[in-house]
């Protein structure tokens, strides 16, 4: 009986995956061109910042408070105003989509809004078939028309003056550049793509050539089969995060305040439960196609949407939030994001990592019994 | 007779055969049919339900070194608001420090000495408040919750102090068009039928010819005497009713089971998806034109498909991407068919703008459809 570690055929194992990952050009495509494409989607494509929004504005009245109300809306920098007097117009441009909103001064407002004791109203329709934009239409179009009264009333109308006056702060991403936490986000679910989907599609087509049973049939023991089918991956992984880790901070300029020991090591954390999904998937389902869908599925997917990565996770349905504690890259944002944006926040680090270990050891648990059952 | 007159046969019925040949292909295993249906339904279920813009139990940390009437009104109005699921009281800054650094809490309120006594003299009354800037988007919906809160709040301050003596000069009635309460579910499930519907064609395609160049038995159909553009519509049918199918069952679900209204009319939408689809099977062919392995033609599809849908207005709206990747995005078919599915299923949009979006998807399956056909020629002859 052959002990469970030998060091020789660890070396010639791991010469021999090496220059199997080294000499597919699919792997290296994955593993840079990939990441580095992802990174540029989410640092440009994907942006929840406020931007411009092309809005339409009908004004029936024609006094100096309301054309005084109109020019504060079409000089606001959040509006890109239309004026019309085409009701109808406008409103085939809303179900169009070619503006988010509509803005109406009624033919009363001067009349109301100079006569005490009665109150001009200003109407807005918004588009609600996208919820994020109508409600950003309305609480700017709210925000163009308070600054609006304040001004007029600095000017000699009533005054108002005391009530709470609130100062919002936002730490570690003052201007609240959205990119800032996309960006590092953006690696867990690239790290799922190498670590769990390279790896279910890549050992799935050995399993489908028989090309694994030829290396079982081997003296070569389970643990070195697993050190030495991940440890390729696991490499390919690092050199993908350094590449993420170097775009973010030098092309998209997101501060990095942490430690890189501390980085690095959250990392490689990560990688043992993404690398032990993929390979149990595709020790488990030994087919291309079907490996990869379920990888998709069950990786890529929750990596992506049940991460917290762009939905808060604490707004879910509460089942949807106990399947997020099965996905790993649920305990690597916060950590990064922190590493990032803020320092070495160890009470968020440390936990992190110990989970992320715990679900690797769970999988090479499972992996261990899938091979051995399929020797029998 | 030893072979059948194959030779003989009209196009129609040599293209029949290889349709029932694909078809079969595709339903025989049954790993594979359940990866056709089970994936998509999945996928439904959880976006529908894990897409939510909405902040719903947030925790916020406050610190009261004022004691008064109005910290006391202002902390029971945060509390009842259904938006926030714990708003926990501490004794100093460094415990607000610590509870947003390690994100116990998405924000945290400094109530001054002499808060409730300044509001009460109807001076101003400022109040600090912090967020956690690493959520910045989830920081700003709670930013947008808590502004709402004081101004209420200062509202009926002001009321209660002037005897309802002055009123607002002027004030802003906002509705919302199309979708009145601004259900979030309303905005997914149109743009899920869009993407699901999507991937699903598209693996099925790229994969179907991809399998076979792998197995060599591409070549076997080559020497048949089916034409290439014979092949290539055989080779589109199977997709073409997967994604047919796919997509009537999402249309049902949204309907049926999410009450999304559709208002607008079913036969412009089922048009539109032809010509989606048929966009869709020209991008699976073209990538499987340049694939010799499933491999390749998978990782073709993740190529295509992740940028597509990043860049279709569903994770974040296109208005905000920068203008030369907006262009690009215009060759991106599901764009266009969002705009399509969300304008029928919610705003009813007539004809004139279904075509308008159409147009877009027939040119990029012509463009599509016909450079796979040059590509199969060019390197079969």
């Amino acid at each position: 009986m052959a002990s469970a570690l030998s060091s020789r055929r660890l070396r010639a194992l791991f010469t021999k995956e090496m220059l199997q990952v080294l000499r597919d050009p699919s792997t290296i495509l994955i593993a840079v061109f990939l990441p580095i494409m992802l990174v540029f989607l989410f640092g440009y494509g994907v942006s929840l910042d406020t931007s411009v929004v092309r809005l339409g504005l009908i004004q029936q009245s024609s006094g100096s408070a309301s054309r005084s109300l109109a020019a504060s809306y079409a000089n606001s920098p959040y509006f890109d105003v239309t004026q019309s007097n085409d009701k109808e117009a406008l409103f085939a441009d809303l179900t169009a989509g070619r503006i988010r909103g509509i803005v109406t001064i009624a033919s009363d407002f001067d009349r109301r809004y100079a006569a005490s004791g009665k109150t001009a109203q200003i109407e807005i329709v918004t588009d609600g078939s996208n919820p994020s934009t109508a409600n950003f239409v309305s609480a700017y179009a709210q925000g163009v028309h308070a600054q609006w009264l304040a001004s007029q009333s600095a000017e000699g109308k009533q005054t108002q003056s005391g009530g709470i006056q609130v100062m919002p702060q936002f730490w570690y991403n003052t201007a609240l550049t959205s990119r800032n936490f996309l960006v590092p986000g953006s690696f867990a679910v690239i790290l799922t793509m190498i670590g769990s989907l390279l790896t279910a599609l890549v050992v799935a087509r050995e399993w489908e050539r028989g090309t694994m049973e030829a290396l079982i049939a081997t003296p070569v023991t389970i643990p070195e089969f697993i050190i030495t089918k991940m440890t390729p991956y696991f490499i390919l992984g690092l050199i993908a995060a350094t590449i993420c880790t170097l775009m973010a901070v030098f092309i998209f300029d997101v501060p990095f305040r942490g430690s890189i020991l501390a980085l690095y090591i959250l990392y490689a954390a990560f990688l043992m439960p993404a690398l032990g999904q993929g390979l149990l998937i595709s020790a488990a389902l030994r087919n291309q196609f079907v490996a990869s869908q379920v990888a998709l599925l069950t990786a890529f997917l929750p990596a992506f949407l049940l991460s917290g990565l762009i939905f808060e996770i604490s707004s879910m349905p509460r089942w949807i939030q106990a399947i997020t504690y099965a996905v790993p890259a649920r305990y690597l944002i916060p950590p990064l994001q922190s590493l990032f944006l803020t320092g070495n926040v160890w009470p968020l680090l440390l936990p992190n990592i110990a989970i992320l270990l715990g679900f690797g050891s769970l999988f090479f648990v499972l992996i261990f019994r899938v091979t051995r059952k399929s020797l029998d | 007779m030893a072979a059948p007159a194959f030779t003989h046969w009209p196009a129609w019925a040599r293209m029949k055969a290889l349709v029932i040949k694909e078809l079969l292909a595709i339903l025989r295993d049954k790993k594979g049919r359940i990866t056709l249906v089970a994936p998509p339904i999945l996928q439904l279920v959880l976006f529908s339900y894990a897409s939510t813009l909405a902040v719903e139990n947030a925790d916020i940390v406050y610190l009261d070194r004022d004691g008064g009437a109005a910290t006391a009104e202002l902390v029971q109005r945060i509390q009842g608001s259904p938006n926030f699921r714990s708003v926990t009281r501490v004794s100093s800054e460094k415990a607000i420090e610590k509870a947003i650094d390690e994100q116990d809490a998405i924000a945290g309120i400094y109530f001054p000495q002499g808060f409730s006594a300044d509001l009460k003299a109807g001076h101003p009354a400022p109040l600090q408040i912090v967020y956690d800037g690493r959520r910045s988007n989830a920081s700003q919906i709670v930013s947008s919750y808590l502004g709402q809160i004081t101004t209420s709040l200062n509202m009926s301050l002001n009321a209660a102090r002037q005897d309802k003596g002055m009123t607002t000069p002027s004030e802003i009635i906002a509705t919302n068009a199309f979708n009145p309460n601004l259900e979030y579910l309303w905005f997914v499930l149109p743009s899920l039928i869009a993407m699901i519907s999507a991937i699903t064609t598209l693996s099925v395609t790229a994969q179907s010819v991809a399998r076979e160049r792998e197995l060599g038995t591409f070549d076997q159909l080559m020497v048949t005497p089916l034409r290439v553009h014979e092949i290539l519509i055989g080779k589109s049918i199977p997709p073409f009713l997967v994604g047919l199918l796919n997509s009537t069952i999402f249309i049902v679900a949204a309907v049926f089971v999410f009450d999304v209204p559709l208002q607008g009319s079913l036969i412009l939408l089922f048009g539109a998806i032809i010509f989606y689809l048929l966009s869709v099977i020209g991008v699976g062919l073209f990538i499987s034109s340049l694939s010799t392995t499933q491999q390749q033609a998978f990782l073709g599809t993740f190529i295509f498909i992740t940028p597509a849908v990043l860049l279709s207005g569903y994770a974040s709206p296109i208005d905000n991407v920068p203008y030369w990747l907006e262009r690009i995005a215009l060759a991106n078919p599901i764009r266009h068919f969002i705009v399509i599915v969300q304008g029928v299923f919610l705003k009813a949009m007539p004809l004139i703008e279904v075509l308008a979006n159409t147009v877009p998807l027939i040119i990029i399956s012509i463009f599509t459809l016909s450079a796979a056909a040059w590509l199969f020629r060019h390197r079969m002859e």
